[in-house]
């Protein structure tokens, strides 16, 4: 939008639209320089190397060998490739919905309760460690030996948790530590969505004697939506791409029960030097992200935003 | 809020508080953990699961981690003899870290302004191409740069052999994807120059400047909030980045703190984990985070809720 603006407006300050000025697309250029290098080399000839390879059987020390969609056939009748997607799934029905809800929660009561700057900065603070960190930390908390839960839990008369261990508790534990780390985070967010509300929505709600519960279903949600789509995209799409708290914790065990789509490229590249196929379930991994993406936005109808 | 309920309302606003205040301690209590953990004596790890102080307190896992105390000792201490030289590794993430926030913030600034301020033919086409990069997952690229890093690294090598493992090459393999630009720095400081007021610019334009002083001496002193907030997005996220400097940084020389804690934890002797030592190793690498965080904790929480409105 904006861009089409400067356009017309430079477009009706310069009459001769046609005639390049030279020195300014030189200038632009040399501007554009170190990006361009950048992004060509990083990011344009590694997707279409990526394609390619995945046309290809591959093991980094012989040549590469054409075999046309034969991975991409693999992948169809792949188990492990099923056992990952459904993995996978599991653990973004275990993050996304917990931690979009509490988030809520904490952003209203924020706006509610405190503007304060601290307890945002505090909130937040779990974002910004590394993956690696957080991890650790709960490896620590979550041990089923000598970790704080079980001892506190146990110390109350109760059997032990497995945790990351157990094969059905693995990825619920997993999901509890990424939410931990995100949750502050998705609560700024709306927390920020919530200050666009006009306060004097919520007292001509209240005038006519709609209880808070009732305004914040039938003023706040509504209001809210765009932020919400706008996160539940973001995180969501984060969300099908864990791995950093997989490899730490679990590194996909046990038996599999934690194996999501990047650990599974993770070792089918890195440990077993299946260039091909790890990069044809990388390809995949993106189709469905854009598939996601694109009914997100059409059920929130995010671009048709209210305001 | 209405004055005729206010009891209810207060009845309501303690329980809220109730709750707030219990997950600020959900959110902080683990940091507390990690120190008393840390300050614990190894061999104690097993008395007192619950205590919340330190059990038998001592410096010695600090001293450990950061190779103050030789193996032997460490053995006799009744630890695992596992060193871990954290010091380096905190000074390899730290160069990492500089690097690629220096650079990319530095040339994703100047092709922001071009997008935003300068004509030129196939600029809104190359655009596009940038923010469409923005929906490719890391690790669809990840495979094809791991290859041609490798690729070039062993070129190199054969090239001059005094170039092959060392720090420059390594740390240069390490930052080079995230050096020049990323599709994200590009269109978070493109959006703010659309929204500067271009008049400014102009009459400098009509004093006489050229392009370069117009950027330098005008456009970039007005940026200078939203270029320190990238900045620091830049810093916390390459701090934390993994899977790359997994996979081409694994040499002991460039090893950053996130990879040489994992190495860390996952050579340890199978049975009990050092998680003494671990924990010192884990509150080493939070320190300067938090550290750096209490300086700039306002524009951190300003350049969060300024992305959720693009």
């Amino acid at each position: 939008m904006t861009s089409q603006v400067d356009q017309v407006k430079t477009a009706v300050r310069r009459p001769k639209k046609s005639q390049w000025d030279n020195r300014e697309t030189m200038v632009a250029f040399l501007f554009l320089l170190p990006s361009l290098i950048g992004f060509i080399a990083f990011f344009l000839v590694p997707a279409v190397r990526g394609f390619w390879i995945s046309l290809t059987d591959w093991d980094l020390l012989t040549e590469p060998e054409w075999v046309g969609l034969d991975n991409y056939r693999k992948l169809i009748s792949d188990r492990e490739f099923r056992n990952s997607l459904w993995v996978t799934l599991k653990y973004v029905l275990w993050n996304i919905p917990l931690q979009t809800a509490l988030a809520v929660v904490i952003a209203v009561m924020m706006d509610r309760l405190t503007k304060s700057m601290v307890v945002r900065a505090l909130l937040i603070v779990p974002w910004l460690m590394p993956n690696v960190i957080v991890a650790m930390l709960w490896l620590w908390l979550m041990d089923p030996g000598l970790g704080l839960i079980n001892s506190v839990w146990e110390g109350m008369g109760f059997e032990g948790w497995g945790f990351l261990g157990n094969i059905d508790q693995a990825i619920p534990s997993i999901a509890v530590i990424n939410i931990w780390r995100h949750v502050g985070y998705t609560a700024l967010l709306i927390f920020a969505g919530l200050q666009t509300i006009p306060q004097s929505l919520y007292e001509a709600a209240s005038i006519d004697g709609a209880t808070e519960l009732r305004s914040f279903w039938h003023v706040t949600i509504p209001l809210l939506r765009p932020v919400l789509a706008f996160v539940l995209i973001t995180s969501l799409i984060g969300s099908f791409q864990i791995f950093d708290t997989v490899a730490v914790t679990t590194g996909g065990g046990p038996i599999n029960a934690t194996e999501v789509i990047n650990m599974l490229i993770f070792e089918r590249a890195f440990e077993r030097f299946d260039m091909g196929y790890a990069t044809t379930v990388a390809n995949a991994l993106f189709v469905m992200l854009v598939g996601i993406s694109l009914i997100q936005l059409r059920l929130f109808n995010a671009d048709e935003s209210d305001y | 809020m209405n004055a005729q309920n206010s009891n209810k309302l207060n009845l309501g606003r303690i329980a809220m508080w109730i709750l707030m205040i219990i997950i600020l301690f959900l959110t902080l209590f683990p940091f507390w953990w990690v120190l008393r953990t840390a300050l614990t004596t190894q061999g104690l790890i097993f008395e007192n699961t619950t205590s919340l102080a330190p059990v038998g307190f001592t410096w010695d896992n600090f001293a450990r981690v950061l190779g103050l105390v030789d193996t032997s000792e460490a053995l006799a201490a009744g630890g695992s003899g596992q060193s871990i030289n954290f010091f380096r590794f905190l000074m390899n993430s730290f160069v990492f870290s500089t690097i690629i926030t220096v650079f990319q913030v530095a040339f994703s600034t100047m092709a922001a302004y071009a997008f935003a301020r300068l004509r030129f033919p196939g600029r809104d086409a190359i655009f596009l191409l940038y923010v469409s990069a923005l929906m490719v997952p890391g690790i669809v690229t990840l495979i094809p740069n791991f290859v041609m890093i490798r690729g070039i690294g062993q070129w190199l090598a054969e090239f001059n052999d005094q170039i092959a493992g060392s720090y420059g090459l390594l740390m240069g393999q390490m930052v080079a994807p995230y050096f020049f630009m990323t599709p994200f720095a590009v269109f978070f400081l493109r959006q703010f120059f659309l929204g500067l007021n271009r008049e400014v610019e102009e009459a400098a334009r009509i004093d006489g400047a050229n392009y370069f002083r117009v950027f330098w001496n005008v456009a970039l002193p007005m940026s200078r909030p939203p270029v320190v907030t990238l900045g620091i997005i830049t810093f916390i996220n390459s701090w934390n980045e993994y899977l790359w400097p997994l996979i081409v940084g694994r040499d002991e020389s460039v090893r950053v703190l996130t990879v040489a804690l994992n190495i860390f934890r996952s050579s340890q002797p199978s049975g009990v984990p050092d998680w003494t030592g671990l924990m010192a190793g884990t509150a080493l690498a939070i320190i300067p985070v938090l550290l750096i965080y209490m300086f700039v904790s306002r524009q951190v929480i300003d350049s969060i809720q300024f992305t959720g409105f693009k």
